[in-house]
């Protein structure tokens, strides 16, 4: 018992020993439950077939899981699509930022109120800090009124090296997160260009509180916060 | 990786360049470029680890293994493998896809019921 509550509790803290050499080739798969996700499983036995948009890492199971009940899936990887080295630039102090603008002009392009479903996984914690206000502005107008965006927030004692994972649907509540591994080997992006960023892998880049994460999510109609006990806050908002 | 050899097997080399329409009754693999469109009703597409394709595609079966770029339609079954990166929406019945492909797009799973239908 004691070595399970160890691995989860290690879930969302890191390795803080490890380096990237260090780090296996192989993705290790790890299983949590997630309050937010059976929240919204009310809706996957609908008869009306649901627009679902899934910000993660393309993941087969989640296609499957969705396809499978009559429902359309669109995948957009925003954190691989950040790491677009076009978008690199400097704002009017001369600090590095990413262009949010050209961001937009390249990703999330979808009508308006489009999808019932917005999965954001840990996109928020992971994504560049010049991207993450306008994305959610881009992601409330392509939610349907009424629609549901799922993201994940750390905590602040889930510390700087917590690792990011990718999110595999397995039950209508279970979800298998498998860690984003580095790879010697570097990457073509969606244009062809080659992304050193996924040989590093994604580090997370700042922690909200619970105030941030209102803040961040004011547009929206509703809040909920689920916390759970390894160092995340699962939060379900409702446009 | 060499592509398949066999006699209905139609080869786009990977130093080739193609521009324009594409269609054919046999299967084809392609590990060089091309640009516009590929149709083959009854047969097979393999975009070889080499190969660039921006190109709306209709194909029985649908093996990406290096960069799609266009809306894909199969009859049958797509297999996006690890290095294959996609961008566009697939239509298909049956859809696999292995740890490490990218694919920024839709997914339809369509029946035969959805495709006799024309959905």
């Amino acid at each position: 018992m004691a070595s399970v509550t160890h691995n989860f509790m290690k879930l969302f803290r890191g390795s803080s020993g490890s380096t990237p050499a260090e780090t296996p080739q192989t993705a290790q798969k790890l299983t949590r439950r997630s309050s937010g996700l059976g929240e919204l499983a009310r809706l996957w036995d609908q008869d009306t077939p649901l627009c679902v948009l899934d910000l993660g890492s393309t993941s087969a199971a989640n296609i499957r899981f969705f396809t499978g009940r009559g429902h359309k899936i669109y995948s957009e990887d925003l954190l691989v699509a950040s790491t677009e080295p076009h978008l690199v630039t400097k704002d009017e102090q001369g600090n590095v930022v990413l262009d949010s603008r050209r961001f937009l002009a390249d990703n999330l392009l979808y009508p308006a109120s489009h999808f019932d479903v917005v999965l954001c996984w840990n996109l928020p914690d992971y994504l560049d800090e010049s991207l993450v206000r306008p994305v959610m502005g881009r992601l409330w107008s392509v939610l349907k009124p009424g629609g549901m965006l799922l993201a994940f927030f750390h905590t602040k004692d889930a510390g700087p090296d917590s690792p990011c994972y990718r999110f595999h649907i397995v039950e209508k509540d279970v979800l298998e997160m498998q860690r984003i591994v580095m790879r010697r080997e570097a990457r073509r992006g969606p244009t062809g260009a080659i992304h050193t960023a996924i040989a590093d892998g994604f580090r997370l880049q700042r922690v909200f509180n619970n105030r941030h994460i209102e803040t961040l999510f004011r547009d929206f109609a509703s809040i909920k916060f689920f916390l759970a006990r390894d160092n995340v806050r699962e939060v379900l908002v409702v446009r | 990786m060499s592509a398949p050899l066999s006699a209905d097997l139609a080869q786009i080399g990977k130093s080739v360049v193609i521009k324009g329409e594409l269609s054919g009754s046999e299967d084809l693999y392609v590990d060089g470029q091309v640009e516009g469109s590929i149709a083959l009703k009854n047969h097979s597409l393999t975009v070889g680890p080499n190969g660039q394709v921006k190109a709306s595609v209709e194909a029985k079966g649908i093996v990406v293994q290096g960069k799609l770029e266009g809306n894909v339609q199969a009859s049958d079954r797509v297999e996006l493998r690890k290095s294959a990166v996609v961008t566009g929406d697939i239509a298909t019945q049956r859809i696999s896809i292995e740890e490490g492909a990218y694919l920024k797009g839709k997914v339809d799973i369509q029946g035969k019921a959805d495709k006799a239908a024309g959905k």
